[in-house]
C-alpha cells in the first residue's frame, strides 16, 4: 500500500469522473450544493459526512437514479447526462447499495441478472457469475434464494453483481456497516485488488479508521456542501470528525465511582421459538445484569438480537415466567405494560413504526409508552398537559430539535427522533433499560448525547442492556460485552481487555464449541 | 350423454371464466398491484361483449369488445393507483361499484335479447369418442384459449427476462427502481393485462355460457377469481387446479340441490371462500421460509427523482 501519496499524481491526464458545481434541490432544500468532485482511476476515494450531509444524494446522481438540478458531470473528460442507472452501467459505473437492492424471494442468479442489461443468456450469465465469484474469492451459490443468506453473503451478491459489469468506477455506500471485522477485512482485500486493476472506487463511510486505512483521498461533505478534500492518511480520526461535524464532538465521560448493586435484570436459560418464519431461535440464553452496570450485546444483525429484544420487552412471551426476572419478579409471561410498571423501559431498533407511531404527534407517542406508569392518564382520561410536559422535558434534556412544540414523529430527523425516544424512556427513570442500536443512523453529535445519557442512567443505579453492531460504541460505554451468534449468547467478557479480534471471531461464530469452524460465514 | 360427462362439461364451462380472470389478476399481483376491481371489469366486459356480438353477430368481435372494455376500466385503476398513488384496495372496490353500475347502463337495451353461443370444436372421429371426446375435442375456443393463456403466462413469468423483471417489481419495487427498472410502466402493463383478461372472462359469460345478458350476471365470479389467485399462492399451474376445483364446487352445488341433499345452498356457495381460507392457513403452516406472496403486493410506489 503506498503511504502518504499526494492526492493527485496519476498517470492519467483527466479524472475518470468529475462533478462540477453539482446541485440537487428538493423544494427549498439543497441536498447537494455546488459539489466539485474529481475521482481518478486507481484510486479509492472516500466520501465522508454525517447523515443528511448529502452523500447518498450525490452518488444517486452519479448512478443516474436522480437528475441533478444544476451543475455538470464529466466522464473521462466529456460531459455526461444520464437517463438512468442502465446508462450509468453501460458507461462502466457500478454501485453497491447501503440498503441492499436485492429481491428476497428470487435466487442469487436471478438477482444478479436483474442488475445486468440482459444481453446474454441466463445460462451464460450464471457461468460468468460463478467465474467472477471464484476469481475474486466471493463464494456464492447461484441457486439459493436471498432470504436464506446471511447479511455478508447478501453483500457479496451486490458486489459480484457490480463486478459482472466490469465497471471502471464502483460506488460503495457504507459497505462495512453490517459486516464483522473479519468480513470487512475480506472486503478490503477485494477493494485493493480492484484498485490495482485500475478501477476507481468511491467509498462512502463514516468509520474513520477504516477510511484512513483504505482510502487515498477523502472528500468531506457537510449539510450538502463540500467542506474539504484531503489525504485521509495525513489526517487523524479526530481531525476528520471535526471536518464532518463542523466543531468538536463532546467526549463521553464515564463516571469514575460507578458501583454495581443487586441484579436487576436476570435471564435464565431462555429458549424461544421465533414468531415469524425468517426469525432466529433463541437458545439457552442466560445473563445477569446488575444495577449500575451496562452490558453490551454485540453481533451481526439477524443473529437473534431482535428476538431477544422481543422476549425481554414482552412482545413475545417466554415459555416460563422465571426465564426473565426484572427486579426480583418473574416477568417472563407478563405483558409489556406490566413490565413497564415494574420499572423496565424499552427502546427498539426501528424508530419509525416500532419506537414511535410515525403519523402521531410526539405527545401521543409519549403517551403510548408512558400511559401505564406515569401521570398522563387519570380515571381513564388522557391529560394533554402532562403529555406535553413530557415532550418539553425530553426536548430540553436531550436537545431535540423540531419545528414546533408537538410535531408528528415522522417529521423529525433520525437523530432527533432517537434523542426523543431515548429521552422519553430515560425520563421515566427506569430500573432496567433495554435499548437496541441506540445510535444507528444517528449523527455523531446526537450519538454522543445518547451515549452520555445511558452512562448517566447507569450511574444512577439502573441496569442498562445495549444491543449494537458498532463495536466502538460498545467499547466506549459498556462494562461487559457478550456476543450473539445464531441465537446463542456468549459468556460476557469485561470490556477492558476484550480485543476487537476476539469479539470479531465470536461474531463470526468461530469460537463457540457447538459450531463447526467452517460455519463461520465467508471464512 | 351420461351424467358424468354432462357434469364434466358443465364444470369446464363454469371454470373457464374463473381461470381467465384469475390468470390476469395473477400477473397484476405478481407485479405488486392488488386490483380488487375484477368483478367490475368482468361485468362491464360481459355487457360490452354481448353488445358487440349482438350488433355484429360475431363472437370474435364480442370477445374483443369485452377485452377492450376490461382494459379501459383497468386504465382508470392504473391512473389512480399508479399515476396518483391512491390506495389500491379503495380504488379496486370503487372500480367494482363503478363497473356494476356501468354494465347496467350499457346492458339495459340488451336485456331480453339472444345471440348464438360460441361454436364448439368438432373433429369427426375424435369428438365422437365416448366419454372423453366431447370434453377434450368438443369445447368452445375460450376453453382452449384459457389453457393456452395459463401456459403462456407461466412461460413468460419463469422463462423470460421480462417475466423476471415483473416478479422482481412485485417482490421489492424500491430495489427494482434502484436497478433502473421502470416500476410504474411494468405495473401499468400488468394491470392492463389483468383488465383485458377480466373483460374477456366477463364476455365469456354471455357469449358462451348463456346466450343472453342480464345485469349482475357475473354473480361474484370476480371475487372468486381473486380468492383463486391466493388459493394458487400466485403460481399459474396451481391456478388451473384451483379453477377447476372451484368450478366443480359451483356445479356440484347445483346438482346437490337437485338431488335434495340437505346441505344449505348458501354453505355450498361459500365453499370456495372457505377453501381459500383453509389453503392460506395450510400454506403459512407448512412454510419453512421465504414467502409465496409478492412482498410488495398492494403497496404504492412513488419514485423519487
Amino acid at each position: 500500500m503506498p503511504d502518504s501519496t499526494p492526492a493527485v499524481p496519476h498517470g492519467d491526464p483527466k479524472p475518470l469522473l468529475q462533478t462540477i458545481g453539482l446541485t440537487k434541490r428538493y423544494g427549498d432544500f439543497l441536498a447537494n450544493d455546488r459539489i466539485d468532485l474529481d475521482v481518478w482511476p486507481r484510486q479509492i476515494h472516500a466520501l465522508l459526512g454525517e447523515n443528511g450531509a448529502g452523500k447518498s444524494t450525490l452518488v444517486k446522481a452519479i448512478y443516474g437514479l436522480i437528475q441533478p438540478s444544476d451543475g455538470e458531470m464529466r466522464w473521462q473528460g466529456d460531459t455526461m447526462v444520464l437517463s438512468g442507472p442502465s446508462e450509468a452501467r453501460s458507461r462502466g459505473i457500478g454501485m453497491v447499495f447501503q440498503h441492499f437492492s436485492l429481491f428476497d424471494n428470487l435466487t442469487v442468479a436471478e438477482n444478479v441478472a436483474l442488475g445486468l442489461d440482459g444481453s446474454e443468456s441466463f445460462k451464460d450469465m450464471s457461468a460468468r457469475l460463478e467465474e467472477v465469484s471464484r476469481v475474486y474469492g466471493l463464494p456464492l451459490d447461484p441457486r439459493r434464494e436471498v432470504w436464506q443468506l446471511s447479511v455478508g453473503e447478501r453483500q457479496r451478491i451486490e458486489i459480484v453483481r457490480a463486478l459482472m459489469q466490469n465497471p471502471k468506477f464502483l460506488i460503495l455506500d457504507e459497505p462495512t456497516a453490517v459486516l464483522t471485522p473479519q468480513e470487512a477485512d475480506q472486503l478490503f482485500t477485494v477493494l485493493d485488488r480492484l484498485k490495482a486493476e485500475g478501477r476507481a472506487i468511491l467509498y462512502i463511510s463514516h468509520k474513520l479508521e477504516e477510511v484512513k486505512r483504505l482510502c487515498d483521498t477523502a472528500t468531506i461533505l457537510r449539510l450538502g456542501k463540500k467542506v474539504s478534500t484531503c489525504n485521509p492518511r495525513k489526517e487523524t480520526a479526530a481531525s476528520l470528525a471535526r471536518l464532518m461535524v463542523g466543531g468538536e464532538i463532546k467526549e463521553v465521560k464515564v463516571a469514575a465511582n460507578r458501583k454495581t448493586t443487586v441484579p436487576r435484570l436476570v435471564v435464565n436459560d431462555l429458549s424461544l421459538e421465533p414468531g415469524d418464519p425468517h426469525g432466529v431461535r433463541l437458545q439457552h440464553i442466560s445473563f445477569e445484569l446488575k444495577g449500575g452496570e451496562i452490558l453490551g450485546i454485540a453481533g451481526v444483525a439477524g443473529n437473534g438480537q431482535d428476538e431477544l429484544f422481543a422476549a425481554l420487552s414482552g412482545e413475545w412471551l417466554a415459555p416460563d415466567p422465571g426465564m426473565i426476572v426484572i427486579d426480583g419478579i418473574a416477568a417472563g409471561q407478563l405483558s409489556i405494560t406490566r413490565r413497564r410498571q415494574l420499572g423496565a423501559a424499552f427502546v427498539p431498533e426501528e424508530r419509525l413504526g416500532h419506537g414511535t407511531a410515525p403519523r402521531m404527534k410526539l405527545s401521543e407517542n409519549a403517551l403510548l409508552t408512558g400511559h401505564a406508569a406515569s401521570n398522563m392518564v387519570q380515571h381513564g382520561f388522557v391529560k394533554t398537559a402532562a403529555m406535553l410536559k413530557t415532550v418539553d422535558r425530553a426536548t430540553e434534556a436531550f436537545d431535540v430539535r423540531k419545528a414546533n412544540r408537538d410535531p408528528e414523529a415522522a417529521s423529525l430527523s433520525g437523530g432527533n427522533l432517537q434523542k426523543f425516544i431515548v429521552g422519553r424512556e430515560i425520563l421515566r427513570n427506569p430500573a432496567v433499560l433495554v435499548v437496541s442500536q441506540p445510535t444507528w443512523g444517528v449523527d455523531a453529535g446526537a450519538a454522543a448525547v445518547i451515549r452520555q445519557a445511558l452512562l448517566d442512567l447507569a450511574a444512577g443505579g439502573a441496569a442498562v442492556l445495549v444491543t449494537s453492531q458498532d463495536l466502538d460504541e460498545l467499547a466506549e460505554i459498556t462494562d461487559r460485552i457478550a456476543v450473539m451468534f445464531h441465537g446463542h449468547l456468549s459468556e460476557p467478557v469485561a470490556t477492558q481487555g476484550a480485543s476487537r479480534e476476539k469479539l470479531g471471531l465470536l461474531m463470526g461464530g468461530s469460537s463457540l464449541e457447538q459450531e463447526e469452524p467452517a460455519h463461520a460465514s465467508g471464512a | 350423454m351420461g351424467l358424468l360427462e354432462a357434469i364434466s362439461l358443465a364444470v369446464l364451462a363454469a371454470s373457464t371464466p374463473l381461470l381467465i380472470a384469475a390468470t390476469g389478476e395473477l400477473v397484476a399481483e405478481r407485479a405488486g398491484v392488488l386490483n380488487l376491481g375484477v368483478e367490475g371489469m368482468m361485468i362491464v366486459g360481459a355487457a360490452c361483449g354481448f353488445g358487440g356480438a349482438w350488433l355484429t353477430g360475431s363472437t370474435m368481435i364480442g370477445a374483443l369488445c369485452g377485452i377492450a372494455a376490461g382494459t379501459l376500466l383497468s386504465l382508470i385503476f392504473a391512473m389512480m393507483t399508479l399515476g396518483l398513488a391512491v390506495n389500491q384496495v379503495a380504488t379496486g372496490l370503487a372500480l367494482t361499484i363503478l363497473g356494476v353500475g356501468l354494465s347496467g347502463l350499457i346492458g339495459a337495451r340488451f336485456v331480453g335479447e339472444r345471440i348464438a353461443t360460441a361454436p364448439h370444436l368438432h373433429i369427426p372421429g375424435l369428438t365422437d369418442i365416448p366419454l372423453v371426446g366431447r370434453i377434450l375435442f368438443g369445447e368452445d375456443a375460450f376453453v382452449y384459449f384459457s389453457l393456452a393463456l395459463v401456459v403462456g403466462v407461466w412461460w413468460f413469468l419463469y422463462r423470460t427476462r421480462a417475466g423476471l423483471v415483473l416478479r422482481a417489481v412485485g417482490d421489492n419495487h424500491a430495489s427494482a427502481h434502484a436497478l433502473g427498472h421502470p416500476v410504474l410502466r411494468i405495473r401499468l402493463f400488468a394491470v392492463m393485462f389483468g383488465g383485458a383478461c377480466a373483460g374477456l372472462a366477463g364476455a365469456y359469460l354471455p357469449l358462451a355460457y348463456t346466450p343472453f345478458f342480464i345485469p349482475g350476471m357475473t354473480a361474484g365470479r370476480g371475487w372468486i377469481a381473486l380468492a383463486l389467485v391466493v388459493f394458487a399462492s400466485w403460481r399459474p399451474v396451481r391456478l388451473v387446479i384451483g379453477a377447476y376445483l372451484f368450478g366443480a364446487v359451483t356445479i356440484l352445488q347445483l346438482h346437490a340441490q337437485g338431488w335434495g341433499v340437505g346441505i344449505p345452498s348458501q354453505f355450498m356457495s361459500a365453499l370456495p371462500y372457505l377453501a381459500t381460507i383453509i389453503v392460506l392457513v395450510l400454506i403459512s403452516r407448512a412454510r419453512t421460509g421465504g414467502s409465496t406472496t409478492p412482498a410488495a403486493l398492494g403497496t404504492v410506489f412513488v419514485p423519487d427523482r
